[in-house]
């Protein structure tokens, strides 16, 4: 099947997550993408990312941000592999890069300078905070962009204090942000810089809070048990059961209270205390819903419309009908240092046409396509 | 300035977050979003408040994510009408729907009745769980995404309870997909000439957003554990996570251990500097840090640890962020006004193109704002 971005070709100088997730997409999407790795150390995230499971000595998370891509080993002080570059960039569509403001000018990679060398070309960049104010040099951390944006208060419980969102959240968005830029300034065929910040794309995940404390400046208050969404009563959270947790989205308290025969719940007959009361609601349904199992509550709840699901860990999803059918895993392959390496992951989660967005191709191992490019581009002219 | 999106038309049949969420997007880009509402009601968002906030009648939240949109009425249920929707759909370029699957059928406003209306359009659709299988017809909501996907582990300490993400996660997430895959049909459709249908869902879009734990997951088979201390991410080890301070609170990203410990003065923690083991033993080391960073200001630490380039900083609410100079800078916000009585502020689109922000003015449409404009214009 051709995919939608086929023919595209996207020169990657990323590490970490934030831009190499964007370029992800992009080849899922049908994009071909040369990863640009430091001559010496590589894109860092092969060994020093996270406590993962090793593929080949190299991180899993490493492999699953970056397959399907071609790694090219280069020096960019190096002017023969500064001229392949300029040969890469002729023929590239996209150009993405998340170095700190100034890194790529001093290397004489600018927009204007890779403007100069291919009009139509869209050169895209992630930053930390933006290229300007007293944060420009700060490091574009995750918990740090969690911690200064205000996103550290939304979880949990107001007695918990601090409760950071625990995968890295600031670089996926800004991540899936840039690729929104970058395919929205293919629609035009002139050269076009698309630039996303974490803190801006962090800031805009947070625009429903956010626009709330615009109009009333007033402190996010999360509730004291069962919490799950500061801006919304009970029963809105999670309740333990006598065999696991249960959640529950939406439902009238009163119906919620026949249906479970909690009749404490009778009493909140007034919609607008399931707000205002939220806290007192949810201790009276967490202490009544413990007694009984997930199932025996989800039987009844769910034959009554009540918008509601199962917890799950990924073991138990894993064995879940409902996760088969949609048929999420791949196993993606490559050679490393001579031996086949297979391994699985999560597929695109973008449909085209009825059809999953599949790919077959692991991520490269250092400097794997190095010589097949260098031959590709300097036979071009 | 011209914005990248001019003259793409795009007609959402879509409510609440996730859908118009795309579709806020792409306005801001620069395309004419047309919500297609039925008539009085309209998008079921209008009526849904959060804090009870309302202004000039629909509530903040849908003010906030149907800014820069327009809006025509139509009764899908009347044939009139949706011959009339049909119309325009031979304008348009896009059209997103989130009904429960088989509604668009029924209404013939399917991917192939649309195709013979217009055969290069882009068909866009969002559900909970895709269209088939056992969880098909359960409530595409955000929560309850959440819970099935796994996400409720990763937040919060271990022993703790399942945390879940507090924002509607599931629904932006998806809604960000939606706009990828609708943009990536365009540029094909601008290439090749051709339309694509784009389906998204809450749950493969929130299991994509835990694509590396879930990559480690299977083939480890291991389950991630949260730290029991601190805990920001259940695969990083310590220092990572934010921590109590004398005033305050500080965030500890990694960085190196000996570093940190060195110079701020917390001894008895060589057996820890060496970084293969911090991961199995965080807890021990956290918990020495939460007595330790107790002992000073937040201002203190700082002071000895950004020198170094040591990765922390101060952790804000936002009132301080707000009225902070790097925020400021940003000019994230804009004020729309609708009327007389009715002013919002709130944010502006997180992407800037040739560097310009991406401000907007235009307010969220009154329902049905537009339906005499686009008879006029389309012949209707």
């Amino acid at each position: 099947m051709s995919k939608p971005l086929s023919g595209i070709l996207v020169l990657d100088f990323t590490q970490f997550l934030s831009g190499p997730s964007a370029t992800l997409r992009l080849h899922d999407l049908g994009a071909r993408v040369i990863k640009v790795e430091h001559h010496k150390n590589g894109d860092l995230s092969r060994s020093i990312y996270a406590n993962a499971f090793d593929i080949e000595n190299e991180s899993a998370f490493f492999q699953a941000i970056n397959r399907g891509k071609e790694s090219l080993r280069a020096n960019l002080k190096d002017e023969k592999d500064l001229a392949l570059i300029t040969q890469i960039i002729k023929h590239a569509d996209v150009v993405v890069n998340n170095f700190r403001p100034g890194v790529m000018t001093r290397l004489g990679l600018s927009f204007e300078d890779v403007a100069a060398v291919n009009p139509t070309i869209i050169y895209a960049e992630i930053t930390g905070y933006g290229k300007e104010g007293p944060w420009a040099n700060m490091p574009g951390q995750d918990l740090l962009l969690q911690a200064v944006s205000g996103l550290s208060q939304l979880s949990g419980a107001d007695s918990d204090g601090h409760v950071p969102m625990g995968l890295a959240i600031a670089d996926y968005l800004a991540g899936a942000q840039l690729v929104q830029g970058i395919l929205a300034a293919l629609l035009n065929d002139e050269a076009t810089q698309v630039e996303v910040s974490m803190l801006e794309a962090i800031l805009d995940f947070q625009f429903e809070p956010l626009t709330l404390y615009y109009q009333d400046k007033q402190a996010v208050v999360r509730g004291e048990n069962n919490t799950a969404h500061s801006l919304v009563g009970a029963p809105y959270g999670l309740y333990k059961t006598a065999d696991g947790y249960i959640a529950l989205a939406m439902g009238a308290i009163v119906t919620l209270g026949e249906l479970l025969d909690c009749k404490p719940l009778l009493a909140f007959t007034d919609p607008s205390t399931w707000f205002s009361k939220r806290d007192s609601i949810k201790t009276i349904l967490a202490e009544h819903l413990v007694a009984q199992t997930s199932a025996y509550w989800l039987n009844i709840l769910e034959p009554a419309d009540i918008w509601c699901a199962d917890v799950l860990n990924w073991q138990d999803l894993l064995a879940h009908d409902g996760f088969k059918v949609l048929n999420m895993v791949q196993t993606v392959s490559n050679i490393h240092n001579g031996k086949q390496v297979n391994y699985k992951t999560l597929r695109c989660p973008i449909r085209i046409d009825d059809k999953l967005l599949k790919s077959t191709l692991a991520a490269p191992s250092f400097g794997q396509h190095s010589v097949d490019i260098a031959a590709e581009f300097s036979s071009h002219s | 300035m011209k914005r990248p999106l001019e003259g793409i038309t795009v007609l959402e049949f879509s409510q609440y977050l996730a859908g118009p969420y795309a579709g806020l997007r792409l306005a801001d880009l620069g395309a004419r979003v047309i919500k297609i509402e039925r008539p009085v009601k309209g998008d079921a968002c209008r009526q849904l408040a959060t804090k009870n906030m309302w202004s000039d009648g629909d509530s903040v939240l849908f003010h906030t994510i149907n800014r820069n949109k327009e809006s025509f009425t139509a009764n899908l249920k009347n044939t009139e009408d949706v011959a009339t929707v049909k119309t325009l759909i031979a304008h348009a370029d896009v059209i997103t729907h989130n009904f429960r699957p088989g509604i668009m059928l029924r209404l013939g406003l399917d991917f192939e009745s649309v195709k013979a209306i217009n055969p290069s359009i882009v068909y866009g659709e969002v559900s909970g769980y895709g269209e088939v299988g056992p969880w098909k017809d359960k409530p595409g909501q955000d929560l309850l995404a959440q819970s099935v996907s796994g996400l409720t582990w990763m937040s919060g300490n271990d022993e703790s309870a399942p945390t879940p993400f507090g924002i509607a996660v599931a629904d932006m997430i998806c809604g960000t997909h939606l706009a990828q895959g609708l943009l990536a049909a365009l540029v094909q459709q601008k290439r090749k000439g051709i339309g694509a249908k784009v389906s998204v869902s809450l749950l493969e879009s929130i299991l994509d957003f835990q694509f590396e734990g879930f990559t480690e997951f299977l083939n480890s088979g291991k389950l991630p554990k949260r730290s029991a201390i601190a805990n920001a991410h259940p695969y990083l080890g310590a220092p990572y996570g934010i921590y109590q301070t004398a005033d305050s609170a500080i965030a500890i990203s990694m960085g190196d251990l000996a570093v940190l410990c060195e110079s701020s003065g917390l001894k008895g923690m060589t057996d820890f500097y060496s970084t293969e083991t911090q991961y199995e033993n965080r807890d021990h080391i956290k918990a020495r840090l939460v007595e330790h960073f107790k002992t000073q200001t937040t201002t203190v630490w700082l002071e000895i640890l950004s020198p170094l380039n040591y990765w922390c900083s101060s952790v804000l609410g936002y009132e301080q962020l707000t009225q902070h100079d790097a925020y400021k800078i940003l000019e994230m916000e804009q004020t729309l006004k609708r009327g007389e009585n009715s002013s919002i502020t709130t944010t502006r689109c997180p992407i800037r193109i040739n560097g310009r922000k991406l401000h907007s003015a235009t307010p969220a449409p009154v329902i049905g704002s537009a339906n005499e404009q686009l008879i006029k214009e389309f012949n209707l």
